[in-house]
């Protein structure tokens, strides 16, 4: 049997070490380059010898920045997105599950969003906010509008324009996680209730909701965290204008790391940045304790 | 759920028209891309063009001054390549994870979970300096080893292995089976949906990718479609027509591979992520 166990070991670690490798070189090594790198002035056309140590100085001027602010200020606006299409969402995935024919139909025709590249989708979406004489806009004049807002053009309105384009990529997503964790639901449950004369809204409320909490959960974390890595939309769409009314931390650290070339202070932001999603995953594993129930 | 006949296809009719909202976008984008640019921006819109120009756009966009083919070709070579190799990679370490017992395996598979927290925005710095460094830069196979580096795969055919129950690989081993044929004659068929899955998601994933080619390419001979198209639509600036042609190009393929296999990635997406 020893033999067994020495053989075991070899192939276990044959069988990881291509994912392993490649997992080290290319994301494991370059984040520990990145907490270090961002300790320093250094920009990558330098080469090395241009390196030096400048302690925290990154991280205070992030601590002043005001670019850097309304990035931050900007993803945090964008979470609202979350909440809005989750609940579009599970109203949808419970008219579909309950109430109609075709569901793979609909479940097709939300998903298409999720699946076409945004590249794709933000060149579609810059001509339907076109201001003068997009889509959109036309149909608000029709119905009555005199002065439609310039949506991308205005900055007041760009930041809205990006959300409604988030909420309408991501719905299907949610759609079809929802409508997975409806399929968990026990029929006996609605059976039960429907002895003791519980109407259907009671028991969407009582039944329907409760048990989702676990679904809910994970897609709004999911979907807080994925808010915060929007970055081919904010590209194309915007290139986070007009005024920084768009920009994103990920888009500013694009701009600041390939623009700017001040890798130091780029690599500050993605440490900043990675710290943020630690924090929303640690709020993660606290609040399952607390708010779901299994 | 003992509803009326009559309920559901009232509702069904109200989801329907809910539905044809919803993708009024893509409607509108197909419909543009068959017109003369005088019509594109007319209002009402005219859904069913009154002149049709389709031919003309699309000849713009395919056989026009932008190498459209050529970047297609490229994005077809490296999402293949790509969704090859980080099946195999994944596959591989998802069975090592879950079928073999080594030391230190729990350790090691919680370090590459870690990873899935990562946001790839932190570590492009790093990346690009390192990708340059070991001259992987501007190549397609760097950017077909960074779609392979993604841990998801590993994850998700993990929790799959994991359900092929032990004794059947005990009584192959006893049969003197070494583990690379079990893994490539039992455990890989027994999991062929979830495969299926995954190399959908990857495809589709790495198709749509537009960050890692804008910050790894630099020829415009290597370029993918997403860099193409960005660059066509600059260079048809107010041409919308043109524009929406290329973007039904960049979808079009995707939409076909989809509706095949809309059952595995629907089903693949919920498998994932929600826990039964």
């Amino acid at each position: 049997m020893r033999k067994q166990s020495f053989y075991d070991n070899i192939a276990g670690y044959l069988f990881i070490a291509p994912m392993l490798i490649l997992t080290v070189t290319l994301v494991i090594i370059p984040i520990l380059l990145s907490g270090v790198i961002s300790f320093s002035n250094w920009n990558f056309v330098s080469g090395l010898d241009g390196f030096q140590f400048v302690g925290l100085d990154n991280y205070t001027r992030l601590v002043q920045d005001e670019s850097f602010h309304r990035s931050l200020y900007n993803n945090l606006i964008m979470i609202a997105v979350v909440p809005v299409a989750m609940f579009l969402a599970l109203v949808l995935a419970v008219l579909i599950n309950k109430a109609t024919y075709f569901k793979t139909f609909f479940k097709v025709i939300y998903f298409m969003p999720f699946i076409s590249s945004f590249v794709a989708i933000a060149l579609l979406w810059r001509v339907l906010y076109h201001p003068n004489n997009g889509p959109i806009n036309g149909f608000l004049r029709s119905i009555g509008f005199e002065h439609p807002p310039m949506w991308l053009a205005d900055p007041k309105f760009a930041l809205i324009s990006v959300m409604i384009i988030m909420v309408w990529t991501s719905l299907g997503f949610n759609m079809v996680i929802y409508l997975a964790g409806l399929q968990n639901i026990s029929r006996d449950l609605y059976e039960a209730a429907d002895v003791d004369g519980a109407s259907p809204l009671r028991q969407f409320f009582r039944i329907t909701l409760p048990m989702l909490s676990p679904t809910s959960f994970f897609l709004l974390i999911t979907g807080v965290v994925g808010s915060f890595k929007v970055f081919d939309l904010i590209m194309v769409l915007t290139g986070g204008g007009p005024a920084g009314s768009t920009s994103v931390i990920v888009y500013y650290l694009y701009e600041v790391a390939f623009v700017n070339l001040e890798s130091g202070y780029a690599s500050a932001m993605g440490i900043i940045l990675l710290i943020l999603i630690l924090l929303v995953t640690l709020f993660q594993w606290v609040g399952q304790k607390k708010w779901v129930n299994y | 759920m003992r509803s009326i006949k009559l309920n559901r296809v009232i509702v069904t009719v109200f989801m329907a028209v809910a539905g044809i909202l919803f993708i009024m976008p893509f409607l509108w984008m197909l419909s543009a891309s068959f017109k003369p640019e005088l019509d594109v921006m007319k209002y009402p819109i005219e859904w069913i063009p009154s002149k049709w120009n389709a031919v003309e756009n699309y000849k713009q966009v395919w056989a026009g001054a932008v190498p459209f083919t050529l970047y297609y070709w490229n994005t077809t070579k490296v999402t293949l390549m790509s969704t090859a190799l980080s099946l195999i990679i994944s596959a591989m370490a998802a069975y090592g994870f879950s079928k073999i017992k080594f030391k230190g395996r729990d350790i090691l598979f919680l370090v590459v979970l870690a990873t899935f927290m990562i946001p790839t925005q932190a570590i492009l710095v790093p990346q690009f300096i390192m990708y340059r460094w070991l001259g992987l830069f501007d190549s397609h196979f760097g950017l077909v080893l960074l779609a392979a580096s993604g841990v998801l795969g590993t994850f998700l055919l993990r929790q799959f292995f994991l359900g092929i129950h032990d004794e059947i690989i005990e009584s192959a081993r006893i049969d003197a089976a070494g583990h690379w044929t079990i893994f490539m004659r039992i455990a890989m068929p027994l999991v062929q949906p979830a495969l299926a899955t995954y190399m959908i998601l990857r495809f589709i994933w790495t198709w749509n990718d537009y960050q890692n080619p804008l910050i790894f390419l630099r020829s415009d001979s290597l370029f993918t479609l997403q860099l193409g198209i960005r660059k066509f639509a600059d260079f048809s600036g107010e041409f919308y027509s043109l524009m929406m042609a290329g973007a039904v190009s960049a979808i079009l393929p995707l939409l076909i591979i989809f509706m095949i296999g809309q059952k595995q990635v629907i089903e693949g997406v919920a498998m994932g992520s929600v826990k039964g």
